[in-house]
């Protein structure tokens, strides 16, 4: 079996005086979709930032294509070609949209074709173009974060529950990009609270619990399972969507 | 595929929020009346944005440190300061050059005062940033301590330098007294003061609207942290936009010294009350709210301190305190993460 892309092994974080990270275990196998699921405030978020660097992990080790990344500054970090959708989403207001892709196209200028797919996926984008993104609907700021990460080659892309909050058809143009995104190579680790999401786009599933890893499988073994669903996830997903 | 159906209606438009430059206009034509004199009126305009520019040069590059990683730097009046005496040696060692009659050859005095100025305030700001401000990112408490104490112990550097007394910093031959338009008498030294201050304001403009480096500053007074999550060193942005703001606080303060043709050890600090006025009021890491509130620090306080002397001192923080009532994040806020 080839070695995962990122693998994260007994990785503890404090925030503060919080222990909340508390010996995380995973792997994400390069070219797959893994789902990071789990109750609200079971630590994703954090599981995500700590790979980042933007919180720094107190213990444990972070690989990601063969290097030890956990000591890393940020920047660092995501120059390696990892890219971040925040549940927050991140737009920079200011800015056009434009500007905002500019930004996020790290290496070189825009690439026409990259745009092009997009624009495909996402035709709001093109009409705002040169308009501050702060005007931008929940939805669009949404599809703008994920433009972001697809407007240049990454190997990683984490991405925390993009349809929090949206509206069904804005969801399901959101899971078309998404699974476009992962016919690229892309490896991506996905929080999502949202079950019909996860299930149409994981490949391989992971659920955390007070900062630990309590379940790694296959999505759609979990998918298939109705008890362990509810012994691992409770009532906080929306499993019935 | 389906179309996001958030995705139909009218485009929204981009527009600048105009209120506040209406306001600024109100201001000089309620200005107008109040005064009752056009000639007057004319020359305390041209006063009050020659000052404003001039507070803009010294303000701007406050307010993108603070934007930008939090830092607040009661120390920026060192710049200031700097920029002044520096001003006041050069002035000296150029004076042949500056007591001519040819506007040439004062430009030969003039130049080489404003680029002293901004490179040493630069070098200075450098090794401030390095020294100082770097030890104490993230922290407030620290910041304001250690920021105060570097800025009184640089007072005293400049005292042991240049000495405790007043010195002159005259302007240059062809640049002093004023022509008169009609009977409008309108001083040189203040279009200069406005050449200067547009200049700087274009330049800034063109940076942060037009180039990358210009973006990433921008977006990173919004959002730091993703700026750093797109693979940024924003700590390395923040040095170059501190020593960049140093030296237009050099630059601000050399002309400030030749405005009032003279300098004394306060300069930098007396400043600061206005550039924390105008950045508290322009909106914290806004460079065109750092514009308009200069130019309204400076129109207002023109404008009262000929109508109402007694009164000019406390009119600057009379107008922060309105501007605050109607907009507690200033005139143009920055939607900071
Ligand atoms: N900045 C913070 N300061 C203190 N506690 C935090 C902070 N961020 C998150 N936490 C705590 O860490 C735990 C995990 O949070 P988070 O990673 O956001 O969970 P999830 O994304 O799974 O909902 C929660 O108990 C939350 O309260
Ligand atoms: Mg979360």
């Amino acid at each position: 079996m080839p070695e995962p892309l990122l693998t994260l092994a007994g990785v503890h974080t404090h925030i503060g005086q919080y222990h909340i990270l508390q010996g995380v275990d995973l792997a994400v196998p390069r070219g797959e979709l893994t789902m990071l699921l789990g109750r609200n405030g079971a630590g994703k978020t954090t599981a995500l930032r700590t790979i980042l660097g933007l919180w720094k992990a107190s213990s444990g080790s972070i690989r990601f294509d063969q290097a030890e990344i956990a000591a890393r500054e940020t920047p660092d970090i995501a120059s390696m070609g990892i890219a971040y959708v925040p549940e927050t989403m991140g737009i920079f207001a200011g800015l056009s949209v434009k500007d905002n892709l500019v930004l996020a196209a790290r290496e070189s200028a825009l690439d026409e074709a990259r745009l092009e797919n997009v624009f495909r996926f996402f035709p709001a984008l093109r009409k705002f173009w040169f308009l501050p993104a702060g005007l931008l609907s929940g939805g669009q700021k949404q599809m703008l974060s994920i433009s972001r990460a697809m407007i240049e080659p990454r190997k990683l892309v984490l991405i925390d529950e993009p349809t929090k909050g949206l509206a069904p058809a804005i969801i399901n143009n959101l899971i078309e990009a998404l699974k476009e995104l992962k016919q690229t190579d892309t490896t991506i680790l996905m929080v999502e609270q949202n079950f019909h999401a996860a299930r149409s786009l994981g490949d391989g599933v992971a659920v955390m619990d007070s900062g630990r890893i309590v379940h790694t499988g296959r999505m759609a073994d979990l998918a298939a399972d109705e008890a362990l669903q509810t012994r691992l996830l409770g009532l906080s997903l929306d499993v019935h969507q | 595929m389906t179309q996001p159906s958030d995705d139909q209606g009218p485009l929204p438009q981009a527009r600048i929020d105009t209120i506040p430059l209406l306001i600024l206009a109100g201001v000089v034509i309620v200005a107008f009346f109040l005064i009752g004199s056009a000639s007057t009126w004319v020359t305390l305009t041209i006063a009050g944005v020659a000052m404003g520019l001039l507070i803009f040069i010294m303000a701007s590059g406050l307010t993108l440190v603070f934007g930008l990683m939090d830092v607040m730097n009661f120390a920026h009046g060192l710049f200031i300061a700097i920029g002044a005496y520096v001003g006041v040696s050069t002035m000296k060692a150029f004076s042949s050059a500056a007591g001519s009659e040819s506007f040439l050859e004062n430009l030969g005095a003039l130049a080489p005062t404003l680029l002293g100025a901004v490179v040493v305030a630069g070098l200075i700001g450098a090794f401030f940033e390095r020294v100082i401000i770097r030890p104490v990112y993230g922290q407030h408490l620290k910041q304001i301590l250690i920021t105060t104490g570097g800025m009184i112990v640089a007072e005293q550097l400049i005292h042991v330098i240049w000495g405790p007394d007043l010195l002159p910093l005259p302007r240059p031959e062809t640049l002093r007294g004023s022509f008169l338009v009609g009977d409008v008498a309108i001083e040189k030294f203040r279009l200069v003061a406005v050449v200067v201050g547009l200049s700087v304001f274009a330049a800034m403009m063109l940076v942060l609207n037009r180039t990358k480096i210009g973006l990433l500053i921008r977006a990173g007074v919004e959002n730091k942290e993703m700026v750093e999550a797109m693979g940024y060193r924003v700590r390395r942005l923040f040095v170059w936009v501190f020593i960049v703001g140093s030296a237009l606080a050099g630059l601000g303060g050399a002309l400030w010294g030749m405005y009032q043709e003279n300098v004394t050890v306060h300069i930098g600090a007396q400043m600061m009350v206005l550039i924390f006025i105008v950045i508290i009021i322009g909106g914290l890491g806004s460079v065109g709210g750092c514009f308009v509130g200069a130019l309204l620090v400076g129109l207002v306080a023109n404008y009262v301190g000929y109508l109402s002397p007694k009164v000019a001192l406390g009119s600057n923080i009379l107008l922060m305190m309105i501007v605050l009532f109607w907009r507690p994040q200033g005139l143009y806020p920055v939607n900071r993460q």
